[in-house]
């Protein structure tokens, strides 16, 4: 075995940083799911009959339906019924400020390097905090409220505006759209609700930390972000997750709307327990995540670094109704030891002079398996319609696996679809170049795969992108061959 | 500085290298020349600590050190710089921004503050302008695109930044117009100092027309057949290396 791997395993051997439990009371229903439990979520959440209703036909519909298994990945049947399906820090009244939250949660934060307090007005980030399903506080909310922004979690915004929520909730992703939508439709928690009013550009960025806490709790987000005529809004979404023996399900759903003129940036880094170097544990990662370009002239952009979870199922995509809309989906997906990722996008151009854009960069190590599955489809009325699609894939030893499954559907003949992809590997001559420069081999391997990754690197937010690298070299300590 | 003793080197199995003693002392330029094959290269890349060289035989000390002990960075670290024969590309990272972290991993390893991007940006124009390299290309990913004389060129600007104590340039010349060598030779020669020494590798002699050498070593077929002062390289110029090669023989 050459140095440079065992380097490499070294560094994939290396345990995840972020895995600790906080003990905090938890407030939970009963494990399994039937329409009683879901009558016990809604009165928990104190929600109207329009929204029981509505969870009770995603309920109906998800009995009906089969668990997907045309991904490219493997893992053990997951037991419905031994999930708990709702669960929420204890809290003995309502919060007024920071200082009354649970210090443990709030020392969770600390340990994630995510201060919920004067740093982030410093930074200018909001930050809605959601800890195992419940917004436990909501900083800067008074400003945004002057311009009429709405940031809020789904339950408060379910309260304060229920027109809102009613108007645009499944209206993308709708209750019937696939087996996990369909069980979060039934049985979501909370999330983030995002509502930027005509004409007006969010000053900040909006940023959530989702992180899932409670042994054996399934975690059930939905986000609702809509964009009025020519507003504008970028969203950040990051976690991280603690170490966990058992499996723990995640399915959430997104849902973007941008009318005429409006643009979302929506950026995600997520890290999630992969599970550890045999394979066990880690979060299975089945999310729905959609825009709909609904408005002429209108821009939904997606840009993920995915390195966490044992599996992730996720597809962020755009559909492009309006004239002149334009989706974007920037990737890098990391997955290391027995990782599988199965990810990508879907560019559905409905509308005249549509544009696309998919720049997917794929990083497998390990044993882990990292499939890049993606649709453009082009519509008969759309004319014009462009699309550029690069998927590249970088393998890091040999016993890792990188596919690409990119479909291609064209239904108006003055369209254009460009596709380009790669697989390479690291060279060990690049790698002996910074050596010789003075680097060592790992932070030759973290460069390497950096300027691999550059092209959706500059789309994140400047701190984002500063915390995607560092998240990379923690990912990929213990890879490349 | 390098004291090389009976240093044989394999590759695959193969002997390439069959006992090459060699003294660099400090502030000496040394040259090595010979025919293709006869293992310039590999003599390069093993002091740079490539994996796949095998020393079999032999001794290597560097400042007294043994540098066949150290990790290829740790040379690095320690002074040793390699001019690549064949310079490999890095997408997606700036020049600048490689060379800064090699930097500062040497600064590290030497136990100096690390230089920021400012003082960095100053040292990068004047050395910049020592080997006249264009400012537009260290802004560009490393080596990416770059011509092959842009690729040497680069070579010696980051000899330049790194100011290494010994410095190894493998066939720097070859592929290099005359005004380009002009250049790459100056930036050598202003590197120079009485604690810096040169291990200049070439194919031709015309290089040493600008950097001239304390000493020409011939070698052939693994081992160092002839050594000489400049006048050596003028000679193998006129009458190539057969001549020497028969006289090796003949003596062996």
């Amino acid at each position: 075995m050459s140095d440079e791997k065992k380097h490499i395993e070294k560094l994939a051997n290396q345990e995840y940083k972020y895995g600790f439990v906080t003990d905090i009371e938890v407030d939970a229903v009963p494990k399994g799911l039937n329409e009683d439990i879901i009558r016990l979520i809604s009165e928990k959440k104190n929600e109207q009959e329009f929204m029981l209703e509505w969870r009770l036909k995603a309920f109906r519909q998800w009995q009906k339906m089969e668990e997907p298994h045309w991904p490219n990945v493997e893992y053990p049947p997951v037991d419905y019924q031994n999930i708990v399906y709702y669960s929420a820090p204890k809290q003995q009244k309502k919060l007024e400020s920071l200082d009354e939250v649970d210090p443990e949660l709030l020392r969770t934060y600390e340990k994630l390097g995510i201060p919920l307090d004067e740093q982030k007005m410093l930074t200018g980030v909001a930050v809605d905090a959601v800890f195992d399903s419940v917004s436990v506080a909501t900083t800067f909310k008074d400003k945004l409220a002057e311009l009429g922004i709405i940031f809020s979690s789904f339950s408060e915004a379910l309260q304060n505006h229920p027109e809102l929520v009613k108007k645009y909730l499944g209206t993308v992703v709708p209750y019937t759209d696939n087996f996990f939508a369909s069980l979060n439709s039934a049985v979501f928690s909370d999330g983030s609700f995002v509502y930027i009013p005509k004409g007006v550009r969010c000053p900040m960025e909006l940023s959530t930390y989702f992180r899932i806490n409670a042994a054996d709790t399934g975690q059930f987000e939905r986000t609702l972000i809509v964009a009025d005529e020519g507003s504008y809004v970028s969203y950040l979404e990051g976690c991280t997750a603690p170490m966990r023996d058992e499996n723990q399900l995640h399915a959430a759903v997104v849902e973007l709307i941008a009318l005429d003129n409006a643009e979302i940036k929506y950026s995600t880094v997520q890290n999630w327990y992969p599970g550890d170097k045999e394979g066990k544990g880690g979060i299975f990662n089945f999310v729905t995540k959609r825009g709909a370009c609904r408005g002429f002239n209108s821009k939904i952009s997606w840009t993920q670094v995915e390195t966490g979870s044992a599996i992730t199922w996720k597809y962020p995509s755009v559909l492009l109704q309006g004239d002149n809309s334009v989706g974007e989906f920037y990737s890098v997906a990391l997955t290391n030891n027995f990782q599988q990722a199965d990810t990508g996008t879907k560019m559905i151009h409905l509308g005249k002079n549509t544009r696309s854009t998919i720049v997917s960069k794929g990083i497998s190590a390990g044993k882990s398996q990292n499939s890049y599955r993606g649709l453009v489809k082009i519509a008969k009325k759309a004319t014009n319609a462009r699309n550029y699609s690069q998927c590249d894939s970088l393998l890091l030893g040999d016993k890792c696996g990188a596919h690409t499954f990119p479909y291609i559907e064209v239904n108006n003949t003055s369209s254009k679809v460009e596709h380009e992809a790669t697989t390479s590997k690291i060279e060990e001559d690049q790698i002996f170049y910074c050596n010789q420069r003075g680097l060592s081999t790992e932070d030759a391997v973290n460069m390497i795969v950096n300027g691999y990754c550059k092209e959706v690197f500059r789309e994140l937010p400047m701190e984002f992108a500063v915390e995607a690298q560092n998240l990379l070299a923690i990912s990929l300590e213990g890879s490349v061959g | 500085m390098l004291e090389i003793k009976n240093l044989h080197v394999s590759v695959e199995g193969n002997e390439i290298l069959k006992g090459i003693d060699l003294t660099i002392n400090p502030g000496e330029v040394h040259a090595i020349m010979g025919p293709n094959g006869s293992g310039k290269s590999t003599l390069a890349l093993v002091l740079a600590g490539k994996e796949g060289y095998e020393v079999t035989e032999g001794s290597v000390l560097y400042k007294g050190k043994d540098l066949l002990e150290m990790a290829p960075e740790e040379r690095a670290c320690e002074g040793v710089f390699l001019a690549f024969q064949y310079p490999v590309e890095i997408p997606g990272i700036s020049n600048t921004y490689f060379l800064k972290s090699g930097l500062n991993a040497k600064r590290k390893y030497q136990g100096l503050e690390q230089m920021d991007a400012i003082d960095f940006l100053q040292l990068v124009k004047q050395k910049a302008k020592l080997v006249e390299i264009d400012e537009k290309l260290l802004k560009r990913p490393v080596n990416e695109g770059f011509s092959g004389g842009e690729k040497k060129r680069n070579e010696i600007f980051q000899m330049a930044i790194l100011d290494p104590d010994l410095g190894i340039l493998d066939e720097t010349d070859s592929g290099l117009d005359i005004d380009a060598l002009r250049i790459v030779a100056n930036g050598v020669n202003k590197l120079k100092g009485p604690e810096k020494s040169f291990l200049v590798i070439t194919h031709y002699q015309r290089l040493l027309n600008y950097i001239v050498p304390d000493i020409v070593h011939v070698l052939s077929e693994g081992r160092i057949i002839r050594s000489g002062d400049k006048n050596l390289a003028l000679e193998l110029e006129e009458k190539g290396y057969d001549w020497l090669k028969k006289e090796a023989e003949q003596v062996a």
